[in-house]
């Protein structure tokens, strides 16, 4: 997901127009979920409520989705968001020590935000970049071929 | 007219491709020279890219991998002494020794334009498989020998005959394209390079089994393989090229799980990608409960292919049950990264150390992973192994999704072992046991052996927990995690702190 479009206020007709988008599609409610995600920036309680609402499903059916995959937020992320890969083949270029590293620089464990909420650092579990390791990336943009130094220029542009 | 290629794919975005871009046009534009810009497909040579191509009368000169300073003198006057020329791409050895039949137009084409397509034998298939009819096709499909190239290898021809048989008010064809092996980049490859061709495979396929929707699921790490294929299909549909055929990109969300095809269905169907259990089989009870069609991106990207060329063509390459070419993929540390379709046959060495070249740091090879986070490890003693799925079977190896990632020798063993099961843990869909729970347990049993806590009984407890997840599990996910962690305790017994014959023992 692109974090540089700021997200939209909370705005329950918003919630409408994604679902009426889909709702004649067949197994619409993957399709809802990342749009919203994408207008949003994650899906809050009243959108999983709304959503149920209108497939006629229970709130625990949303939920379960939701909760189930990785890329669903149910709170809102930094402003920008690095996803380091985590998989084999990055591991082969030492990219988990590139990782461990800027994580201890920056004081955060996987998954968590800087506390003025610019970054958040994720795991993610392969780009398909896998001959041009380590690889990440930047609110969407690929990034390959990162040393420790090429990382950290990454965190330095998302922080400017 | 001067004619540049510079591929558009997400590797060579990753490497700077668009500040690349620019500087030949600016370049250009200071120089008052004409250029055609071509944005192609990546050809698969990694370690080259970003690899930019000129137009000769003698064919395309290559040079890569590109950087911004290496512009200007793209523009000459001396080309065959830029500090960056590969000489003529066709003749560059890795691509040279290829036997490209599923990724022939990879890099060749603008994968965006559908004459570009066309001029280069596309929609023959299709065309033939309308003339044939759904029997024949299927027949076709069957005698090429193809196998599914996800990872099953189960014989293509076989499922798509068992789909036209059932009887339904409607049936799907469902692209896999949740390609989440690490090491693996075909799938990506061939949707950014080629999209025509998956879209061309999915309707013949549709042809054959009496299909008129079509899904693809493709992945949410994959932004720019989404947008080529959803605006290839805009093309496709625009073009009138698909009609009774209606093909749509759904997106995944993350979840490893869902590349196994019946999590896929589920996950498709709007739910948690939870894995169902066998029978009843996809091909009879499927997508909403019909009749599907699961294939995996290069299953489906070959039917072009052996529709246009005859089943003979196709299955005259390759070895025993393992006919045809398969797109190995090299990664990791490796020295010449990238994609190599190649008939079956070769041999593991052959491809990580000749076409590879070996490590990318030079230093000694010490591990292949052959076949993604499922596949089990290889040694250098067994790098005669043929490439083919019986002998690789016969290792206890995997070709799997064709992936191969090399380590050297400063990789510790017991880490990608305590990796596999901590990874099979945080992918597991939960419905069976031995999967959601042995995965954490096998996790803090590597823990303990990594700490040294009475190494050779965890070792043997190891062992017993990977066999019941091996014969317990509900699908390849649980049941394939124990190929890696028992492959790194038997091969490399030093890194768990064990002497061969402890390890051999558990």
């Amino acid at each position: 997901m692109n974090q540089s479009t700021p997200p939209q206020d909370w705005d329950p007709s918003l919630v409408d127009d994604i679902v009426a988008r889909h709702k004649g599609t067949e197994g619409p409610l993957l399709p809802i979920l990342h749009d919203l995600q994408a207008a949003l920036g994650f899906i809050s309680e009243d959108a999983m409520h709304l959503v149920a609402q209108a497939l006629n499903v229970t709130r625990a059916d949303v939920y379960g989705v939701v909760s189930f995959y990785h890329d669903f937020r149910t709170a809102p992320p930094a402003r920008h968001v690095l996803k380091i890969c985590r998989a084999e083949a990055c591991q082969a270029m030492g990219g988990e020590a590139h990782a461990e590293a800027l994580l201890a620089r920056l004081g955060l464990g996987w998954g968590e935000a800087t506390a003025d909420g610019r970054l958040t650092v994720e795991p993610v579990y392969c780009l398909g970049l896998c001959a041009c390791g380590p690889n990440a990336m930047l609110d969407g943009a690929p990034r390959a071929r990162l040393s420790e130094a090429g990382l950290d220029a990454l965190v330095r542009e998302a922080l400017a | 007219m001067m004619r540049i290629y510079l591929p558009r794919d997400a590797t060579t975005l990753a490497l700077g491709g668009e500040a690349l871009a620019a500087a030949i046009q600016a370049e250009a534009a200071k120089r008052g020279v004409a250029v055609t810009l071509i944005r192609n497909g990546s050809r698969g040579l990694f370690w080259l890219e970003p690899l930019v191509e000129i137009e000769t009368p003698q064919g395309r000169l290559g040079f890569g991998p590109t950087q911004v300073e290496d512009v200007p003198g793209l523009f000459g006057p001396d080309l065959a002494r830029h500090p960056k020329a590969l000489g003529l791409v066709d003749q560059i050895p890795f691509l040279a020794r290829q036997t490209r039949l599923t990724f022939a137009r990879c890099g060749l084409t603008d994968p965006l334009s559908l004459a570009d397509y066309e001029a280069h034998g596309g929609f023959k298939g299709l065309a033939r498989a309308r003339e044939i009819g759904p029997a024949a096709v299927c027949a076709q499909i069957t005698a090429s020998g193809l196998r599914g190239r996800g990872g099953a290898g189960f014989p293509t021809g076989v499922k798509l005959e068992t789909v036209r048989k059932a009887e339904a008010d409607h049936k799907y064809i469902v692209c896999n394209a949740d390609e989440g092996d690490s090491g693996t980049f075909a799938d990506r490859l061939l949707i950014e390079a080629d999209p025509f061709c998956l879209i061309e495979g999915m309707a013949i396929a549709g042809q054959a089994v009496g299909a008129a929707r079509g899904y693809v699921y493709l992945r949410s790490e994959y932004p720019q393989a989404i947008e080529t294929l959803r605006a290839a299909i805009a093309l496709a549909e625009r073009a009138g090229q698909l009609p009774g055929f209606s093909l749509e990109v759904r997106v995944g969300a993350g979840a490893y799980v869902c590349g196994e095809e019946t999590a896929l269905l589920d996950s498709l169907e709007g739910k948690r990608g939870m894995v169902r259990a066998k029978p009843p089989i996809p091909a009879l009870h499927g997508l909403f409960g019909r009749p599907t069609v699961v294939n995996n991106v290069l299953s489906l990207a070959t039917l072009p292919f052996i529709m246009a060329e005859g089943a003979e063509a196709y299955a005259s390459f390759g070895t025993g049950r393992s006919r045809g070419t398969m797109p190995v993929q090299l990664a990791g540390n490796v020295r010449h990264g990238g994609l190599f379709e190649t008939a079956f046959g070769i041999t593991l060495g052959e491809l990580v150390e000749e076409i590879g070249g070996g490590t990318a740091s030079g230093r000694a090879l010490r591990a292949v992973q052959a076949g993604g986070p499922l596949g089990a490890y290889f040694a250098p003693h067994q790098f005669g192994t043929v490439y083919d799925y019986e002998a690789f079977a016969a290792q206890g190896g995997l070709i799997g999704h064709g992936g191969l990632v090399l380590f050297d020798d400063r990789v510790n063993m017991a880490r990608m072992a305590r990796f596999a099961m901590a990874f099979c843990a945080h992918e597991s869909c939960g419905k069976c046991t031995p999967c959601r729970l042995g995965s954490i347990r096998g996790a803090e049993v590597l823990d303990k052996i990594i700490r040294g806590e009475r190494r050779a009984e965890n070792a043997a407890l190891l062992e017993d927990l990977c066999e019941t997840m091996k014969f317990g599990s509900l699908c390849a996910l649980g049941g394939f995690t124990p190929y890696p962690v028992m492959s790194a305790l038997k091969l490399f017994p030093e890194d768990f702190g064990l002497t061969p014959h402890a390890a051999a023992l558990a």
